[in-house]
C-alpha cells in the first residue's frame, strides 16, 4: 500500500473499476473482446466529452443543470437548419452561439446576478427546453438531412481502427488538460473555485472567469451533442427532461472531484467514466431491467456523494450560510 | 420666510418621506413583492379567461391548488430550516401510486391507505432527513438522486400494478370524498392545505419547534453553538415535507383515479419556483406559510390557465423557468440589497427652521460667565453618566448609571456610594412619588417604580398604538423624564419613537417631531399617549398651580407649558420661544422658578441645515454616519427661568472643565447639583441666597 499512497476517491473507484472488469471478465461471456471494450468505451466516451464540460465548472465550485438541455436545444438547431439548406458551416456556427449564448447567461446570472449556480442552471434548462420546444421545433426527434449524411463519420466513423467518438473524448480530454495546467485562465478557474474571495482579492478577474467557464461547458456540450446526433443520424430533445445530466454529475463526483470545487482534474473523469462504462456495460449484458439500472446508478451517486461528503468533511463550523 | 424655505416647509410637511423607511423596515414588506405578482396573475387571466371567476373554476383550481398548496408548504418547511427538498415531485408521484395499489389491489380500508401511504412519504423523508441532516450531505444533490430513485421505483411499481388499478373500481364514499367532497362549501383538498398552513404558521411562529427550525435556517452554526439540535431538526422537516407530499398524492389519487407515467414530473421545478415566489428564501431562516400560500397560488393559477389558454407544455416550462430565476434573483437582490437602502433611507431629515439664536455678548441674557468654575465634584470617576440626579430627605444622592444601574451617594459628604438598584436598562429621568418611591424612566424599557424595599416594578412599557403610524409606536423606545402630577398620574417624555436610544444624536439630525408625552395612571394603571410630534420632548416638571407642567423640546429649542386640567385643559403655550441652545431637564427652583439645562449650545452651520432637509438627507446618504453634521452637545449651561418666560439666572463653565455639557441638575438645601449623560461626575454648587432648607420632595408633596 505503501507506494499508493493515500486512498484517495479516484483510486479506489479505479481499483472499483477494475475489479468489476475482472468479475466481468471471468463471469460474463463476450464481455472481453476488443470488440464489446471498444464498444464499451465508445459507448460512454460522450458521456465522458460531458462530464470534462461538467468538471471544468464544478472545478470552479459551479454546477451546469442545463449542460443535457442546452447540448440538445443547440444541436436540434443545427439539424434543423441542415434541414432548412442552410451550409454545414453556418448552421453550426449558429448553433455553437447559442450553446455560447446560453453559456454567457447562466454566467452571468451565477457571476452578477450571484444567483446560486445550481438554481440558476436548473432554472436555465427548463427554460431552454421550453424555449426550444416553443419557438424553434415541430417535433422532439430532429434527424439530420440525407444531404449531410457524411456527417455520421463524426459518431460512426474509424480513424485506425479506433471510433471517432473515442478520439473526440481524447482530444476533448488533452485540450481540458492543457487548459487547466498552462494557460493562465485554466489556472484562474481553479483558484476561483478554491476560495472565490481569495481569488478576488489576490486580483483574478472572478466573475469574468466564472462567466468563461460557464460558455466553456456549454462549447463541449456543443461538441458531444454533434456527436451524440451523428452516431444516430437525429436528436432527440426529450433527452434535456431525462436524467442524462445526473449521470454526467455521476462521473464528475464518481471520478474525485470534490463538489466544493477547486480540486481535481481531467483524470478523474477519465476514472469516473470508466467506471460507469463497465458498469452500464455489464448491466446491459447481463440484461438488468432499465429502471433498476437507474436505481443502481442513483445509489452508486449516492454512495459517492457520501464517501465525497466523508473525505471533504462539512460541519456546523465549516458549511457556508446557503450553501446547499 | 423666502420662497424657497416656503417651498422647503410645504413640500417636506405634505410628502411623508420617513415612511418609506418605515415601510422597508416592517418584517411584513417582504410580502409586498410576492402580493403585487399575485394580484397581477389574478388580473391577468382573470381578464383572459372567459368565467374565470365561476365557481366552477374557482372550485377545479383551488382544488387542484390544495394538493398543491400542501407539497409548497412542505417544501417551504425544508427551505426555512435551509435545506432544500426536490424530492417532492416524486413522493407526490409514489404517494399516488402507493394509495392507489393499496386501495384497488390490496383492497385496504380508506383510513389505513391514507396512513399508510403518509408513511411511505415519511420513509421517504427520513432517508432525505438522514442523509441530509445527520450525514451533512448537500441538500440538493441528495434530493435529485432520491427524485431519481423514487421515480424508479414508480415505475416499477407502475409496470406491475398498473393494469389492475385500472381495473378496478372501489367501492367507498370516504375515499371519493377525499377527492371530490367539500368541507364547509371548500374543496376537501384545499381545506386541508388550509389547516396544514394554519398549523405550519402557528408552529413556525408560535412554538419552540418553530423557532428551533426557524434558527437553524438562520444560521446553522449558530443554532448548532446554542445548543439546537441541528441535525435533528434538519431531519424532522423532511419526514414532514415526505409526508405532506404523500397526503397530496393521495388527494390526487382519490381526484383522478389513474396512475400515469407523467404523475408528478416536473412539479419539483414548479413547487420550488412556488415556494421562492412567494419570498422564501433560498439558503434559510427567511420563510412564512403565508409566503407559501401566495407563492403556490400564483403559479398554480400561470400553470393551470396556460393550459385552459391553450398553450403548449413547451411555453409551460419556457415560463416556469423564467418565473423561477426571476422570483430568485428578486430574492438575492432584495435580500442583500434592503438592508443597504434601509440605512439610507430610514433617516429622513423634515423642514425644521429654528428662529435666530439669541447672542451669548454681555448685554444678553445669555451672557457667558464662569459660574460654574467653582463646583465641587463627587464621585469623579465613579460614575458614568448620570443622566438626572436626584436627592431625597436624607440628603442621599440618587443617580444613573451607564451600567445599568441608580447609584446612591451617601450624605453627607458623598464620598462612599452603592448600588441602590440594578434595573437593567440605562435610567434616564427620576422623580420621587409620595409614598418616597423612586420612579424613574429606563432609556429601551419603559418607566419603572424603585420601592423604598428596592422592589424594581414595571409601570408601564408601552402605550396606545397610533393608528395611523406604520412602525408599531405602542413600544417605549426611549422613555426620558417624567414629574408627578399632584393627584399621581405620572406625566413623561419618550423622545423618539423612530429610533433607539443610542441613536438619539440621528433623531436630531432628522429633527422630525417624533416625539410624545405620554400619561401613566396609577388608579387605573392605564397608559395613554397625551402630546404627540414633539421634537425630542425631554425634560418635564411640574408648574405649582397643580393644573400644568413645563416641558421642554431639545430639537426645537423651545419650552412649553400644558394644561392637563383646569380651565385651559389641553393647550400647549411656549413659554421660550428661542433659547441659544438644547434644552435638556427642567426642574423646580427653591423660590418658585425653575431651572434648565442645556445640554448643548447651537451651531449656526447645523441652524443652516435644519433649514436644508435636502442636504441633509444627501449627507445621510452618501457619507459615514460619524461625519455626519450633529448638534452641538459640547458645550452647556444651566438657566434659571420664571413660568412667564423671563430668564433670571445663566451659569456656565467657560473654562469647560467640570461639566462641558449638563443633562440635569437639582436645587437641595442651598445647592445645586448637576449632571450629565457623558459626564462621569457629578457638581455641587453652592447657590447664594438660596433657601438653605428647600427641599424637592417637600415641594412636591409637603413635609412628612
Amino acid at each position: 500500500m505503501g507506494y499508493l499512497g493515500r486512498p484517495t476517491q479516484e483510486k479506489i473507484v479505479f481499483a472499483l473499476a477494475a475489479a468489476l472488469c475482472i468479475g466481468f471478465a471471468l463471469f460474463l461471456p463476450g464481455f472481453l473482446t476488443a470488440n464489446n471494450l471498444l464498444n464499451l468505451v465508445r459507448s460512454v466516451s460522450i458521456l465522458g466529452v460531458l462530464g470534462v464540460a461538467m468538471a471544468l465548472v464544478v472545478i470552479g465550485r459551479g454546477i451546469d443543470l442545463s449542460l443535457v438541455a442546452t447540448m440538445a436545444i443547440s444541436v436540434g438547431l443545427t439539424m434543423q437548419l441542415l434541414a432548412t439548406g442552410l451550409p454545414l458551416a453556418e448552421a453550426v456556427a449558429i448553433g455553437i452561439l447559442f450553446s455560447l449564448l446560453v453559456g454567457a447567461v447562466n454566467g452571468f446570472l451565477i457571476a452578477y446576478v450571484e444567483i446560486p449556480a445550481i438554481f440558476a442552471t436548473l432554472a436555465m434548462g427548463t427554460l431552454i427546453y421550453g424555449f426550444g420546444k416553443y419557438f424553434l421545433f415541430q417535433l422532439d426527434v430532429l434527424y439530420l438531412p440525407d444531404a449531410h449524411r457524411y456527417l455520421l463519420w463524426l459518431g460512426q466513423g474509424y480513424v485506425l481502427g479506433v471510433p471517432v467518438p473515442i478520439i473526440v473524448f481524447a482530444a476533448v480530454c488533452l485540450l481540458a488538460h492543457l487548459f487547466l495546467t498552462f494557460t493562465r485562465p485554466g489556472w484562474y478557474l481553479r483558484a476561483v473555485g478554491d476560495n472565490l474571495a481569495a481569488a478576488r482579492i489576490a486580483g483574478v478577474p472572478a466573475r469574468p472567469i466564472i462567466v468563461t467557464q460557464y460558455m466553456i461547458s456549454s462549447l463541449i456540450g456543443f461538441v458531444a451533442g454533434m456527436v451524440t446526433a451523428a452516431s444516430v443520424a437525429s436528436m432527440n430533445t426529450r433527452i434535456a427532461n431525462s436524467t442524462y445530466v445526473y449521470d454526467v454529475i455521476l462521473v464528475v463526483v464518481l471520478g474525485g472531484i470534490g463538489l466544493s470545487g477547486g480540486r481535481g482534474s481531467v483524470r478523474n473523469v477519465i476514472v469516473g467514466t470508466l467506471l460507469i462504462g463497465v458498469l452500464l456495460n455489464g448491466m446491459t449484458i447481463m440484461d438488468v431491467q432499465y429502471t433498476l439500472q437507474n436505481v443502481i446508478k442513483s445509489v452508486i451517486l449516492l454512495s459517492a456523494i457520501v464517501i465525497d461528503t466523508f473525505l471533504n468533511p462539512r460541519d456546523e463550523q465549516t458549511a457556508q450560510q446557503g450553501d446547499i | 420666510m423666502s420662497y424657497s424655505d416656503t417651498f422647503a416647509y410645504w413640500r417636506y410637511r405634505l410628502v411623508p418621506d420617513h415612511m418609506l423607511g418605515e415601510l422597508l423596515s416592517k418584517r411584513w414588506i417582504d410580502n409586498a413583492i410576492p402580493l403585487l405578482v399575485l394580484i397581477f396573475v389574478v388580473s391577468l387571466f382573470g381578464s383572459l379567461i372567459p368565467d374565470f371567476f365561476g365557481s366552477a373554476n374557482v372550485t377545479n383550481l383551488s382544488r387542484q391548488w390544495g394538493e398543491f398548496g400542501l407539497i409548497v408548504l412542505g417544501l417551504m418547511i425544508v427551505m426555512v430550516a435551509g435545506g432544500i427538498d426536490l424530492s417532492v415531485g416524486s413522493t407526490f408521484a409514489l404517494g399516488n401510486i402507493v394509495a392507489l395499489t393499496l386501495l384497488n389491489v390490496a383492497e385496504l380500508p380508506m383510513p389505513v391507505v391514507v396512513a399508510a401511504t403518509l408513511a411511505v412519504g415519511a420513509t421517504v423523508g427520513l432517508v432525505n432527513g438522514v442523509l441530509v441532516g445527520f450525514l451533512r450531505l448537500r441538500a440538493f444533490l441528495t434530493t435529485l438522486v432520491t427524485l431519481i430513485i423514487v421515480r424508479a421505483i414508480v415505475d416499477m411499481l407502475l409496470l406491475k400494478y398498473s393494469v389492475r388499478i385500472a381495473a378496478a373500481f372501489p367501492d367507498s364514499d370516504a375515499w371519493y370524498y377525499l377527492g371530490e367532497g367539500f368541507l364547509l362549501g371548500i374543496p376537501f383538498s384545499a381545506f386541508a392545505a388550509g389547516v396544514v398552513a394554519i398549523v405550519a404558521h402557528l408552529v413556525l411562529s408560535r412554538s419552540r419547534m418553530g423557532w428551533h427550525v426557524l434558527a437553524t435556517g438562520g444560521s446553522r452554526r449558530s443554532a448548532h453553538n446554542v445548543g439546537i439540535p441541528v441535525r435533528r431538526v434538519i431531519c424532522s422537516t423532511y419526514v414532514i415535507s415526505g409526508m405532506l407530499a404523500a397526503l397530496a398524492g393521495v388527494l390526487f389519487a382519490s381526484r383522478l383515479g389513474g396512475a400515469g407515467a407523467d404523475t408528478g414530473i416536473g412539479l419539483e421545478i414548479a413547487a420550488l419556483t412556488g415556494a421562492v415566489l412567494g419570498g422564501n428564501s433560498l439558503g434559510g431562516g427567511r420563510g412564512s406559510a403565508a409566503k407559501a400560500l401566495i407563492g403556490s397560488i400564483s403559479v398554480m393559477i400561470i400553470v393551470n390557465s396556460l393550459l385552459r389558454l391553450g398553450v403548449t407544455s413547451g411555453a409551460n416550462s419556457l415560463l416556469l423557468g423564467i418565473l423561477l430565476l426571476a422570483a430568485v434573483a428578486i430574492d438575492v437582490r432584495w435580500l442583500k440589497n434592503l438592508n443597504k437602502v434601509l440605512s439610507k433611507v430610514y433617516v429622513s431629515p423634515a423642514f425644521a427652521a429654528l428662529p435666530k439664536a439669541p447672542g451669548t455678548d454681555p448685554s444678553s441674557p445669555y451672557a457667558i460667565n464662569d459660574k460654574l468654575g467653582g463646583v465641587e465634584l463627587i464621585g469623579l470617576g465613579e460614575i458614568d453618566g448620570p443622566e438626572d440626579v436626584i436627592l431625597d430627605a436624607d440628603d442621599n444622592i440618587y443617580a444613573g448609571n451607564r451600567t445599568g444601574d441608580i447609584i446612591r451617594f451617601f450624605a453627607p459628604d458623598y464620598t462612599r456610594h452603592e448600588v441602590y438598584a440594578h434595573v437593567g436598562g440605562r435610567p434616564l429621568g427620576m422623580a420621587f412619588a409620595k409614598d418616597g418611591s423612586l420612579l424613574v424612566c429606563i432609556g429601551g424599557m419603559g418607566l419603572y417604580r424603585v420601592t423604598q424595599e428596592r422592589d424594581i416594578e414595571k409601570l408601564t412599557d408601552e402605550t396606545n398604538r397610533s393608528w395611523v403610524s406604520i412602525i408599531d409606536d405602542s413600544r417605549l423606545r426611549l422613555a426620558d423624564d417624567l414629574d408627578i402630577a399632584p393627584d399621581g398620574r405620572v406625566f413623561f417624555s419618550e423622545a423618539t419613537v423612530r429610533y433607539e436610544m443610542h441613536e438619539w444624536p440621528v433623531d436630531g439630525l432628522e429633527s422630525r417631531g417624533n416625539g410624545r408625552i405620554v400619561c401613566y395612571d396609577p388608579s387605573s394603571r392605564t397608559t395613554r399617549t397625551v402630546l404627540k410630534n414633539l421634537k425630542f420632548p425631554n425634560g418635564i416638571c411640574m408648574t405649582h398651580d397643580g393644573e400644568s407642567f413645563l416641558f421642554a423640546e431639545t430639537w426645537a429649542c423651545t419650552v412649553s407649558r400644558y394644561w392637563f386640567a383646569g380651565a385651559k385643559k389641553g393647550t400647549v403655550e411656549t413659554i421660550l420661544p428661542e433659547l441659544p441652545g438644547y434644552p435638556d431637564n427642567i426642574n423646580r427652583a427653591s423660590d418658585g422658578t425653575f431651572w434648565l439645562a442645556l445640554v448643548g449650545i447651537r451651531t449656526p452651520s447645523l441652524d443652516l441645515a435644519l433649514k436644508m432637509p435636502g442636504f441633509r438627507r444627501r449627507m445621510a446618504r452618501r457619507i459615514a454616519p460619524d461625519e455626519w453634521l450633529y448638534p452641538n452637545i459640547n458645550t452647556g449651561c444651566v438657566v434659571r427661568f420664571t413660568e412667564t418666560g423671563e430668564v433670571l439666572d445663566v451659569m456656565w463653565d467657560r473654562a469647560g472643565d467640570n461639566h462641558p455639557m449638563i443633562t440635569s441638575m437639582r436645587e437641595h438645601k442651598g445647592h445645586l447639583y448637576i449632571g450629565g449623560i457623558l459626564n462621569n461626575r457629578i457638581g455641587k454648587l453652592k447657590l447664594d441666597g438660596a433657601d438653605e432648607s428647600w427641599t424637592g420632595p417637600e415641594s412636591y408633596w409637603g413635609k412628612p
